[in-house]
């Protein structure tokens, strides 16, 4: 295998797979190409119907053969059926080879890991939680993981790397001429989207729906322009009680609570937070503590925002409702309330995932974003960031719009404790680089906070009072003293099991299977 | 010094580590099962901690279940020491 | 005690340091144990008795011991208390504790005189065991019962090593057959005679916990509450109190503003000579100066955390 290194010093091999791959290079450098793809030319006559009686009847009408590529949505998140239901009646006729490009794996979804290791699933794209990454850390799936951002998936199907012959769309409420609705039934997610460049790009589009309502439905998301055929089943596509949590509830750990005062802090310090500001909130206990901080502060400052960015929350619907924020842009929802919110408040607004973060469009709002806050698993000492493999090297989280934010907003602050367990998160070389430490403003952790010597606010941020300022080399050392020292080395076989692109379509980085 | 029983000490909690250790049939020497969630990164760490000190007691034989949930090398240290002083205590 | 032991004094930084906030970490629990410098109290209490099971002290001390002896614990002051003289665990907690050097060691149950000169031969003689001065390591005793308040001078006059003195407000008010409440009247009689003791003594003098740790209310009534009568500090339970403490301890603008004055005021007088002073009119002496110094240093603290 031939390699080349990118410029955060990973090597990438030129080819793998029979894909040609554009190592990393930094913000806009690589061959951008020219014309997004097109979808396939549908003609519905007056009088025709889209609706189907079952599964097995979609798969049959969907053409789907050995070798395609499928896609499902993960706004049921962990209380998804669709895509477990779905697969194994693909495995049932036979069908193998299949590329499978939903928009993330959840630990709900263990049941693949049989069909990853008899050869119906090969191939995967997308961000992977529980024992579908672990199957693909220890060597099942037989070709290879794509780890994409949520904009850079959209960016791949839009772009046609990614060309999806089937989109299977779970649909809270549809109607059976194909507009589906993300608010109301018992499936209620919100809004639907990441399935929306699915839609618009797939060869097939089957909306699947439990909750059938006369045309036309209200509350279109996805519209019947974009879909095929319309399933309605009996059998729950959706679990509710695993789609949405009631409340999301502030975390009482005074240390998270610390460092989240402390991004306040940070955000107030950068100059930021004045009339306009707009920030990205989370569902993570330190970004949910973040929101309700920023709150009381915009109060006692009297500002009045512009707009926040979800993965929405009752917490952010908080502060539209009290006029800290004119609108939410959103494109999921983590609980009721903000589900209800999107359905009932015309300043609550539901976008797409391209609208939301690929770089290849003319108006990724990521790009208007002042401020976000985020996580991670590992830090180093050149601020790359690692959320998606473990401290025993295994592929256990996605990179959700990590990267599509932090690239984006003025200020990026990766937020989080100095150790998980007996791990350092600030070492000297993340296991794998998921977001490049160039879009890394400040990490924040509760044993000081360390501010990117590239960061535009550096000057403004080093005046503030109040802030345990640290080099982030001095970091790693706290932890590495706290610790005994520096981690041993995760031992990997030699064979590439995933890569990780960047949102543009260059590679990052890339995972070895684990050495057992 | 001498394993009279067997004896525990920590706990499940997080950053815990739970200890128990066993008589060791002679000749066997210093047996450590470890469960942990840093097993890859410092697995190797915790049972030099471990075994650093049961020699401080000049123990031989000895069998040693830890189940860890992310103790740190001062909290490893003490209950292994915790758990063997109450294994060789003389007056039950 | 051979002759050529070295002793150390108690200093004036020892019993006026800033000690707003003592929490108390139960010595069982490594993960209290490892955040302790993160929450930001002006000292830690780690706690071998009342928050540790009988069954667990003997695994509570070496926890606590190996913490002291491995960890940086930073700005934050750190103590332990151990358990009562009298008790199966006294002689071992101090055995294992001293050597470690902790600032200095909260005293529970202290009831007399004799008691804390008795506890302070014992520290003595570890101190000079492990070749360190005697008198290195400090004494805060808490008072838990109606006799120890009755000898609360005598306590607080004990030995050159204690700091300051505190009040065990659970016990107290079951000895004293009181109800505790929020307003706290059932505890005003020995607040105010511990911080006569303490300020007769020259020490310092830190209230007891407010019990309800999601009450910030109660917690808020009765830190301005100690803080009116004079108290330098308050325990804590739970790392949630600590700020709201620090804000309490927290001077006015104005009063900041007025005592910069004085300080400025007597400096220049003190390089001039001049015996009398007057700011605003009124007569600063050397009591005013002393609180105004206070106010400063608590607005530093309070500006860093």
């Amino acid at each position: 295998m031939e390699f080349t290194e990118n410029i955060v010093g990973r090597k990438i091999p030129k080819k793998i797979n029979g894909r040609k791959l554009q190592p990393f290079m930094g913000l806009g450098q690589y061959t951008m190409p020219t014309h997004k793809a097109a979808t396939r030319i549908r003609r519905r006559l007056s009088g025709e119907t889209k609706l189907l009686q079952s599964i097995d009847e979609a798969i049959e009408k969907s053409e789907l053969k050995s070798g395609m590529t499928i896609s499902f949505h993960h706004h049921f998140r962990g209380g998804d059926n669709l895509m477990n239901l779905v697969i194994k009646k693909i495995a049932e006729k036979g069908i193998k080879n299949i590329t499978l490009a939903p928009s993330s794996i959840h630990p709900v979804h263990a049941p693949l890991v049989k069909y990853v290791e008899d050869g119906t699933i090969t191939n995967i794209c997308c961000g992977v939680t529980g024992p579908v990454g672990d199957a693909i850390s220890r060597g099942k799936l037989k070709g290879i993981l794509t780890v994409r951002s949520h904009g850079g998936r959209a960016r791949s199907i839009e772009d046609g790397d990614c060309r999806i012959d089937v989109a299977f769309i779970g649909a809270p409420t549809a109607d059976e001429f194909g507009n589906l609705n993300g608010v109301d039934g018992k499936q209620a997610c919100g809004p639907l989207g990441y399935m929306v460049p699915d839609a618009q790009f797939a060869d097939m589009v089957i909306a699947v729906t439990n909750n059938l309502v006369p045309f036309p439905c209200n509350n279109i998301f996805i519209n019947q322009n974009h879909v095929d055929y319309v399933v309605k089943i009996k059998e729950p596509i959706g679990n509710p009680d695993g789609i949405v949590s009631g409340t999301t509830r502030i975390t009482r750990d005074p240390i998270r609570l610390g460092i989240a005062k402390t991004c306040v802090k940070v955000i107030e310090g950068s100059g930021l937070l004045k009339d306009r500001f707009s920030f990205q909130s989370g569902a993570g206990g330190i970004t949910l503590a973040v929101t309700k901080f920023l709150s009381e502060r915009m109060k006692d400052l009297d500002i009045k925002g512009s707009f926040g960015m979800g993965g929405s929350t009752s917490a952010l619907v908080e502060m539209l409702e009290s006029g800290l924020f004119t609108r939410i842009l959103d494109v999921q929802a983590f609980d009721k309330v903000a589900i209800q919110s999107l359905k009932n408040n015309p300043n609550h607004i539901g976008i797409g995932a391209s609208q939301y973060a690929n770089i290849h469009s003319s108006g990724a709002a990521v790009n208007v974003l002042d401020t976000v806050v985020l996580g991670a698993t590992e830090v180093d000492i050149n601020f790359n960031v690692n959320v998606v493999t473990e401290s025993d090297g295994r592929i256990l989280h996605g990179i959700g719009g990590h990267q599509d934010t932090s690239e984006g907003a003025k200020l990026t602050i990766v937020a989080l404790p100095l150790l998980r367990g007996r791990n350092p998160v600030i070492i000297d070389r993340v296991t794998t680089v998921t977001s490049p430490g160039m879009n890394i403003d400040v990490v924040v952790t509760d044993y000081g906070v360390a501010v990117n010597p590239e960061c535009k606010f550096y000057n403004k941020l080093m005046k503030l009072k109040g802030i345990n300022y640290m080099k982030i080399e001095e970091l790693r050392d706290i932890a590495y003293e706290l610790v005994g020292g520096a981690p041993d080395p995760i031992p990997f076989e030699e064979r590439i099991v995933a890569i990780i692109e960047h949102r543009d379509g260059t590679i990052l980085d890339v995972v070895c299977q684990i050495k057992e | 010094m001498k394993i009279l029983r067997s004896a525990q000490a920590g706990s499940l909690e997080s950053q815990d580590i739970l200890v128990t250790v066993k008589k060791g049939k002679a000749g066997t020497g210093i047996i450590i099962n470890l469960d942990s969630p840093s097993l890859v990164q410092y697995g190797r760490k915790i049972h030099e901690e471990i075994e650093f000190v049961i020699k401080d007691f000049e123990i031989e034989d000895v069998k040693v279940q830890a189940i860890d949930k992310g103790a740190l090398g001062f909290t490893i240290k003490a209950r292994t020491e915790t758990a063997i002083k109450r294994a060789i205590k003389k007056e039950s | 005690m051979s002759k050529d032991v070295k002793i150390v004094k108690r200093t004036i930084e020892d019993v006026t340091k800033i000690r707003r906030t003592r929490l108390y970490i139960p010595g069982n629990n490594p993960a209290m144990i490892r955040n302790a410098p993160l929450f930001g109290a002006d000292q830690v209490i780690f706690d071998l008795e009342d928050g540790v099971a009988i069954n667990q002290k003997d695994s509570a001390r070496i926890l606590v011991r190996n913490a002291l002896k491995s960890l940086n614990f930073g700005e934050t002051e750190v103590t332990v208390r151990i358990n009562p003289l009298g008790t199966e665990f006294f002689e071992d907690d101090l055995k294992e504790i001293i050597p470690t050097k902790p600032y200095a060691i909260v005293l529970p149950k202290a009831e007399t005189h004799k008691q804390i000169l008795q506890i302070c031969d014992k520290i003595a003689a570890f101190e000079e065991r492990n070749g360190m001065p005697i008198g290195t390591i400090k004494l805060a005793p808490i008072i838990e019962s109606a006799l120890g308040v009755l000898q609360a001078e005598q306590i607080a006059l004990a030995s050159d090593r204690i700091v300051g003195i505190s009040p065990g407000g659970e016990d107290l008010t079951a000895d004293l057959g009181a109800e505790r409440t929020i307003e706290g009247e059932e505890l005003l009689y020995i607040r105010s005679k511990l911080l006569l003791a303490a300020r007769g003594a020259g020490v310092q003098v830190y209230d007891t916990v407010y019990t309800n740790v999601r009450d910030n209310v109660g917690l808020l009534l009765q830190t301005k509450k100690i803080i009116r009568l004079g108290y330098d500090g308050k325990a804590c339970i739970h790392p949630s109190q600590i700020e709201l403490i620090h804000k309490s301890f927290m001077p006015t603008e104005a009063q900041i503003e007025r005592a910069e004055r004085i300080i400025g005021a007597y400096k220049i007088a003190q390089e001039q000579g001049v015996g009398v002073i007057c700011v605003d009119n009124k007569m600063i002496d050397v009591p005013v100066v002393k609180r105004s110094e206070r106010i400063l240093k608590r607005a530093e603290a309070g500006r860093r955390k």
